[in-house]
């Protein structure tokens, strides 16, 4: 069989194919499953400072292509969550901690109040009001972020990007101007359902984001693009249930996959998607570095 | 699967806190699922089947509230049925139900009665004034009732009528009812663990098994998805009737 193993920005992983921040990640036991399941890293659900309770319900709706999210950022803050991680790192693989901020500082003082094997930075969620996103778009503060926590921890800073702007590639950039060890792309696309028979906006905030395969392709270019315009790495994410979705991830130019949406298939995602990975490296006779951007050789 | 629109056709008083709404849908549930209730404008809950058709509410919060004042009529948006409901095993079984949670207890013991299965019961509640459903499971087979304040049935807690009970003759026991009443029947029945469904419920947000607010430590159980029934011998050595998460998914206590 192939070997899955290799560095990804700075976390040596058993395989490149991770658990996605904001899926089963706010208890140290479902963090746990996944890493028993065969996931190569573990991304925690994000959390910040303070205690929140998150957006009301309806949080999630099923669109078909897809699902469209508004949880708010629900977390126990920082000071309650380092006995989850403690738990989720006795499984053995690398637990990647997701922190947000409303500010520089703030990220900086969550991230050195958790200890970790690597922090992701949530720049990029679209419907928390003063976090993720709202601060995310900005080139500025992707680099202040990026470099108030590059500048109070050691570990590895990985920085997750929004695809809500006109180019990711800056931003991508600004994240590695600051530091960033990875990028992470993409966060979910801004979207909204509508309930016809009343006229409500499905999501209880409203609008929220779009996961899952409507937004593979939007996805694969970012990747593509960043690849490009990046020395550092990129982990790819948004819509990849499959190995064939992995592969083309990687040969988009993603060193990692993370996957979310796909789990609602259950936690057997994280061997499926390994072992096809790992049977189509020996049915091409390619290794990973092979596959990792070969999209930008075949011209 | 998007929230499907329901009309209410009925609203019944069960006691002043308790109400159950029959809908214009027929989802078909196995009883013990749930189903993710949208109070347009308030918030979604999960909610437990009482009947094919039926949810049945207690008022506890803003959302059950703001469901309070809908009438015959009005719509909800509904997603389910969710989860693993009851399974029903061999031909004698038990019902054991505290509270409101007799409602998917009334449903499956009438599911079960119809199929020809033996069912018994023991139910309890606060007082004869918050007692709902006793007729169903009168007639369903001989029925246990206890009362907090005595002032009907046994006087105690609802596990003050096991006594009465031979546990071993039942097949199956199905319990539903507040956390610390359920603990509290389980760990008086260990021995009997491996034969009581019990249905739970923890802080639910997604109600497809995504989100991770749910999770029952220390195994990880997607209450959500892989319950809201589990047996009873996973819930001994679990967070069950110790703590409970909240929507923030800190550490609280269990209540009830």
């Amino acid at each position: 069989m192939a070997s899955l193993s290799g560095d990804v920005g700075g976390l040596e992983l058993k395989n490149p194919i991770m658990l996605a921040a904001g899926i089963l990640g706010t208890t140290g036991a479902s963090l746990r499953r996944a890493a028993l399941a065969g996931a190569g890293a573990v991304v925690t659900k994000s959390v910040g400072l303070e205690p929140r309770s998150g957006h009301p319900g309806p949080n999630v709706v099923d669109v078909g292509c897809g699902l469209i999210n508004a949880m708010g950022l629900p977390g126990p803050g920082y000071l309650n969550f380092q006995e989850e991680i403690d738990l989720a790192s006795a499984s053995g693989v690398p637990v990647v901690a997701s922190i947000f901020g409303a500010s520089p500082e703030e990220f900086a003082m969550v991230a050195s109040g958790l200890k970790a094997d690597a922090y992701e930075l949530n720049l990029s969620c679209p419907h928390a009001e003063c976090y993720g996103a709202e601060l995310g778009r900005h080139p500025d503060m992707v680099e202040s972020v990026t470099r108030a926590v590059k500048s109070s921890v050691s570990s590895p800073i990985w920085v997750k990007l929004t695809p809500n702007v006109s180019d990711i590639a800056e931003l991508g950039l600004a994240a590695q101007r600051g530091g960033a060890d990875a990028v992470v792309a993409i966060n979910t696309l801004k979207a909204m359902a509508i309930d016809i028979e009343s006229g409500y906006p499905i999501l209880g905030n409203k609008f929220g984001g779009l996961s899952g395969p409507a937004i593979k392709p939007v996805a694969i270019k970012c990747v593509y693009d960043l690849s490009f315009a990046l020395e550092i790495p990129v982990i790819g994410v948004g819509g990849v249930s499959s190995w064939e979705d992995a592969v083309e991830m990687i040969m988009a130019g993603a060193r990692g996959v993370q996957v979310g949406t796909a789990l609602s298939r259950g936690y057997e995602v994280f061997g499926e998607i390994s072992r096809g990975l790992s049977s189509y490296l020996d049915r091409k006779c390619l290794t990973l570095s092979d596959l990792c951007g070969m999209a930008r050789r075949q011209m | 699967m998007k929230p499907v629109n329901a009309i209410i056709q009925e609203v019944r008083s069960e006691t002043p806190s308790i109400r159950t709404y029959r809908f214009d849908l027929s989802l078909n549930p196995a009883p013990g699922q749930y189903a993710m209730v949208w109070v347009h404008g308030a918030d979604e809950i999960p909610m437990g089947f009482s009947g094919p058709e039926t949810i049945t509410v207690n008022a506890v919060g803003d959302a059950t509230r703001a469901l309070f004042k809908l009438s015959p009529g009005s719509s909800l948006g509904i997603r389910g049925p969710l989860g693993n409901g009851f399974t029903l095993v061999g031909d004698k079984i038990l019902l054991i139900g505290g509270g409101v949670g007799v409602a998917p207890l009334a449903y499956l013991g009438e599911t079960a009665h119809d199929l020809g299965l033996e069912v018994d019961s023991l139910i309890g509640f606060r007082s004869a004034d918050d007692m709902i459903f006793r007729s169903r499971f009168m007639h369903l087979g001989k029925t246990v009732l206890t009362t907090d304040d005595g002032s009907i049935g046994i006087h105690g807690r609802v596990s003050a009528g096991l006594a009465g009970l031979d546990l071993e003759s039942y097949s199956q026991i199905y319990l539903c009812g507040p956390e610390m009443m359920m603990w509290d029947v389980i760990s008086r029945t260990k021995d009997h663990a491996s034969r009581i469904q019990a249905c739970i419920n923890r802080y639910f947000k997604c109600g497809i098994g995504l989100c991770g607010s749910c999770c029952l430590d220390p195994e990880g159980i997607r209450v959500c998805k892989e319950g809201p029934v589990i047996q009873a011998d996973r819930l001994l050595d679990s967070e069950f009737g110790r703590y409970r998460r909240g929507p923030a998914g800190d550490k609280g206590p269990c209540r009830g």
